[in-house]
């Protein structure tokens, strides 16, 4: 009898979340469960999961009875596991928003020298998708505007400034209005500083 | 993609990782300028930064040095830079865990909770969820309450808490301020409030399914905004419908199935798994998700594709003629460039294909099965097992290709199953035995997995002796006894004796083989060796047969019980094995779900339902005089199903008596009985009634079972009768509120269906691994013979399956399966029969104008034989 039919419907989604370099070293990973609870398992882990996808371009695999969504750009990967009976599309739409939010920190520039200068960054944004396994953020709009990083280190062009005002006209006008206050806010201590 | 390789060497050569090579206790001595004042916001924050990421590459810090660092950090709270806050933030959950008295930064948290800038505010909540225990969190939702009723974080950190701190901790005001909170914000607008709130409610009340099912009437009704959400509400009504067992007609179902026409893929996908899942399922119900994933099967995005091909997969094993419409779709994919889709592809194909493609099919997952992951590898075996059930013709194509991957490299997983597929088709096709057995000799060679071995050496030592030439297998098996550890050399030595007790012309070699064993290092090879070396010495058939190829039927923690039991009660008298319980033949070979979940949790040796009733019967006083236990029959129904009781019979039979367990399951609320036995009144004269005293337990709670037992003396010479029963009860109505019982109560009368006991209520399954040994064993001294033509059956199978349940017998030698297009079959039963006697059956059958069937009885005793002879004519 399938396993899923018996499992608690819950808010924990995401496993773990890990980026690694094109010699499969860690350059960020986040375990969200017992799965793997020693530094050395998560290692071995990382290293055949790394084996099995760098040489494939394709997105998404089994691995270990995990499900692994997974991405790579120049000369970083990307990867978000989850259980095997997770919705495997809720896994990539956490995977597209980490990446869709880095690349518009980086201005585009999605690459391991780009994303080590702003390691701060990168910490910042994955706690606000994922906290704990439950999903907090799938719009990178969003995530980018929480993470708020300092003017000189935000892309902040006047289509985001819109784009954030357009998405978040839709929540209540009371937070709205304090967001776009606290963006133009930012926007003006850019100018100063 | 393109790599760019020069650019990686460009880059290790100015070395422009300002993390590499970060010296922890360097990073912590820079962890002083947090001190002093003023604070340089940019360097703090780039020294914090390292320490995150020393602590993210899994370096090990020690409590001590860990608080210092942390106490260090929460000066930081001084400076007013954002970014730097937030990463305090960070780090005060990352070291939460490793750092002591980290409670000291609440009120730091709680003022930035509270305060006015709002990017402080969801990830100090967070933050200080992270840290606070249950009683202080009570004064924190207060503030939380206070400030920010609707942030996007707030239903998170509620859920958080919950799991953190336990349920019982908090106050019942909390929770259930909680719910209507929740409530609300599950209509929000915010997508992430919605999934949150959303998540938050259902644990709260997931204990209450009332108000989970009011929960989803309301949601399903008003619909949602986030996607998330909507999966969230998916999974819990299937699983309301699923705990229901209820008919797929509920609005539930139309919920799920409405899902369908969602706009997000991700709910689509979801509503489609979620049918799929379903247990029970109709064709005609799985044809809308089936189509949805039929069209996932060309999406561009290899997520959906993956997705929709795994969940056809999963499809095709139930209902193979549900997905055949996807044949087109799923044949393109096999080229897909993604191994795990083209996998899933081939493996669906595979099960609902023709005969035709098998060996198209097969060349094309050959040329990429090195490249996929061992899960994947075990699906295709699996595939392969089942196709070889549904195509045996084809057993020499797959056997092939078995016995290839055999030969790669691979886990224990898929090496153990490869050889399960190779043994059920050699179980399967008599002609593919032969060369099974060799393939299976030769991966022993070099088999790292004791366990694989061991059975690869049991299989041998059972099908070997049976071959054409039994002495190509002898040197097979004897390098084990030389080469291999404790556990295989015993298993080696076994397979050797079976040989030797089989052929005698192999036997003098076997002698000089075993006797060389009999210098082993180990204890077990050693006592193995010596036994069987003096056994097969005797060259009496009869010791063969018991010793060596029939070996012991009792069940394992009965015996284990049994022996303690005597070790503690001295006696003069010698352990009797027969009054052991005997194991529970496994009735047919349960095929293992395929899931390519490798299982990580080792097989315990759960005691069998049999050792469980006998220890529940035995603490029963007036049940303890009885011996042993020697067969619980399945449960019978009393009532037609869906009626205002249901009652159900288990029939416990002992050497001379018989207990019958009445359970009664009610429907009823707010009505109680007190007593209610269920009176049994023998219909034929053989059998006496014994009376005992009637354990008549109150009911606490609707649903409560009343278990009634009766004891009844019943001589082995009487075999079937007829009971018809009768359920009397004291009905009374019961106070709603305090749940008591009023005093007065009206007698009630329920006529239940007869109670029938028949001959294989008499009779132990028990599988002989050689029955013409066996039969040889039992001797010819009251052997019975007689003919009957069962006019009523039109095939061999059909007669099988009712001589073989009939009498309750298990089929040896596989002889329950009947090749296709004879006329004629030989069917072996073997048995225990009440007071451990064996009862061995053979009969002959033959297809004419119905069937006609000759069957022989042999046994020790004369009564079983006279017993089976007389309930079949």
């Amino acid at each position: 009898f399938d396993l899923s039919s018996l499992q608690e419907p819950t808010l924990y989604t995401v496993k773990a979340v890990l980026i690694l370099d094109n010699d499969g070293e860690r350059l960020f990973a986040k375990y969200y469960d017992d799965t793997y609870p020693s530094v050395k398992e998560q290692k071995a882990f990382e290293k055949n999961i790394f084996n099995k996808t760098h040489r494939t371009d394709s997105e998404i695999a089994l691995l270990e009875g995990l499900t692994v969504v997974y991405k790579s750009n120049i000369d970083l990967y990307f990867y978000v596991i989850g259980s095997s009976h997770e919705n495997e599309l809720m896994l990539m739409a956490v995977l597209n928003c980490l990446f869709d939010s880095l690349s518009q920190m980086l201005r585009k520039n999605v690459e391991k020298r780009a994303l080590m200068e702003n390691m701060e960054g990168l910490f910042l944004a994955v706690d606000e998708i994922v906290d704990g396994g439950v999903i907090l953020e799938s719009d990178p709009q969003q995530v980018v505007h929480r993470v708020a990083l300092r003017g000189d280190d935000v892309p902040l062009t006047e289509q985001t400034v819109s784009q954030v005002c357009l998405s978040s006209s839709c929540q209540c006008s009371n937070q709205c209005v304090k967001k776009t206050n606290f963006f133009l806010f930012n926007q003006s201590h850019l100018v100063i500083g | 993609m393109i790599k760019k390789f020069d650019k990686k060497d460009e880059e290790s050569g100015s070395g422009s990782n300002p993390f590499q090579h970060l010296e922890k206790s360097a990073v912590l001595q820079e962890a002083r300028i947090f001190n002093e004042t003023p604070i340089n916001p940019r360097r703090c924050l780039h020294i914090l930064t390292k320490i995150l990421y020393i602590l993210n590459q899994g370096e090990h810090f020690g409590t001590t040095e860990a608080t210092e660092a942390f106490f260090a950090m929460t000066r930081l709270f001084q400076s007013n830079d954002q970014t730097l806050r937030r990463m305090c933030y960070l780090t005060i959950k990352e070291m939460a865990d490793i750092s002591e008295d980290v409670i000291i930064v609440t009120s730091s948290l709680t003022k930035d909770m509270t305060g006015k800038e709002d990017v402080y505010r969801g990830p100090a909540i967070r933050a200080l969820c992270r840290i606070t225990d249950g009683t202080r969190w009570y004064y924190i939702h207060k503030y939380m309450k206070f400030y920010i009723v609707y942030t996007v974080f707030f239903f998170f950190c509620c859920f958080l808490a919950l799991r953190l701190h336990h349920m019982m901790k908090m106050s019942y005001d909390v929770v259930k301020r909680w719910v209507n909170e929740a409530q609300e914000a599950a209509s929000s607008d915010n997508i992430m409030v919605q999934y949150h709130g959303l998540g938050l409610l259902y644990h709260l009340r997931k204990n209450d399914r009332l108000a989970v099912s009011k929960m989803l009437n309301k949601f399903t009704k008003s619909g949602l905004k986030s996607p998330f959400a909507y999966c969230m509400l998916i999974r819990i009504a299937s699983k309301l419908l699923q705990e229901s067992e209820g008919g797929h007609d509920s609005p539930l179902f139309d919920f799920i199935e409405g899902c369908l026409r969602n706009k997000h893929e991700m709910v689509v996908y979801e509503a489609a798994s979620a049918i799929v899942h379903l247990p029970n399922c109709t064709a005609r119900e799985l044809a809308p998700a089936v189509s949805v994933l039929q069209l996932f099967c060309s999406s561009p995005k290899p997520a959906l594709r993956y997705a929709a091909v795994r969940t056809l997969n999963k499809v095709a094993m139930k209902h193979p003629s549900a997905v055949t419409a996807c044949n087109l779709d799923l044949e393109n994919l096999i080229t897909d460039s993604n191994r795990s889709i083209a996998t899933l592809a081939i493996t669906t194909l595979l099960k609902t294909g023709s005969e035709s493609s098998v060996d198209r099919l097969m060349k094309q997952i050959s040329s990429f099965v090195s490249e996929i992951s061992d899960e994947f590898k075990v699906v295709v075996v699996q595939a392969i097992s089942a196709l070889c059930q549904k195509y045996p013709r084809k057993h020499s194509v797959m056997m092939n290709f078995l016995s290839n991957m055999l030969r790669d490299d691979g886990g224990f997983e898929y090496k153990r199953a490869i050889v399960d597929c190779i043994i059920s088709i050699i179980e399967e096709n008599p002609e593919s035995k032969e060369v099974g057995l060799a393939h299976l000799c030769e991966f022993i060679e070099d088999c790292e997995h004791t366990v694989l071995a061991t059975r690869i050496l049991h299989l041998l030592g059972k099908e070997g002796p049976r071959t054409q030439t039994p002495s190509k297998y002898i040197r097979f098996i004897f390098n084990r006894v030389v080469l291999e550890n404790e556990a295989v050399r015993a298993a080696a030595v076994s397979a050797l004796a079976k040989f030797g007790a089989q052929n005698d012309d192999l036997l003098p070699s076997v002698l000089v083989l075993l006797q060389r064993c009999m210098m082993d290092s180990d204890d077990e090879v050693r006592d193995r060796s010596t036994f069987y070396f003096n056994v097969l010495q005797q060259k009496q058939k009869a010791l063969n047969a018991a010793y060596i190829f029939n070996g012991l039927t009792v069940s394992v923690p009965g015996l284990e019980k049994a022996l303690h039991q005597y070790t503690l009660e001295p006696s003069e008298k010698s352990f009797d094995i027969k009054t052991v319980p005997l194991a529970t033949a496994p009735i047919s070979e349960q095929k293992t779900e395929i899931t390519p979940v490798a299982s990580k949790q080792p097989e315990k040796l759960a005691p069998s339902r049999q050792d469980i009733f006998q220890d529940q019967l035995a603490a029963i006083p007036e049940f303890r005089g009885l011996g042993p236990l020697f067969k619980s029959s399945d449960p019978v129904q009393l009532t037609e199903a869906e009626t205002e009781y249901v009652v159900r019979c288990v029939k416990h039979m002992f050497t001379d008596h018989m207990v019958f367990q009445l359970k009664k399951n009610k429907t009823f609320k707010k009505k109680k009985k007190k007593k209610a036995p269920v009176q049994t009144e023998p219909g034929c004269r053989d059998v006496m009634l014994c009376t005992c005293p009637r354990r008549s337990l109150l009911v606490t709670s609707p649903l409560t079972i009343l278990t009634n037992k009766l004891l009844l003396w019943f001589p082995s010479s009487s075999v079937s009768c007829t009971f018809s029963c009768t359920m009397k009860f004291l009905v009374r109505d019961c106070d709603p509120n305090t749940r008591e019982p009023d005093d007065d109560g009206y007698e009630d009368e329920y006529v239940l269906e007869d109670l029938e006991v028949t001959v294989s209520d008499h009779i132990q399954r028990v599988l002989k691994p050689n029955f013409a040994a066996a039969w040889d064993e039992v001797g010819d001294d009251y052997e019975k013979e007689e003919t009957f033509a069962l006019a009523s059956v039109k095939t061999l199978e059909e007669a099988v399956g009712n001589i073989i349940s009939f009498l309750g017998m298990q089929p040896c030698e596989r002889s329950d399966k009947v090749p296709e297009n004879k006329n004629s079959h030989t069917l072996y039963l073997a048995g225990v029969f009440r007071g451990g006697h064996d009862v061995l059956a053979r009969s002959r059958l033959a297809l004419s104008d119905g069937v006609t069937m000759q069957v022989t009885v042999r046994s020790k005793e004369e009564t079983p034989v006279d017993v089976i002879l007389a309930s079949v004519g």
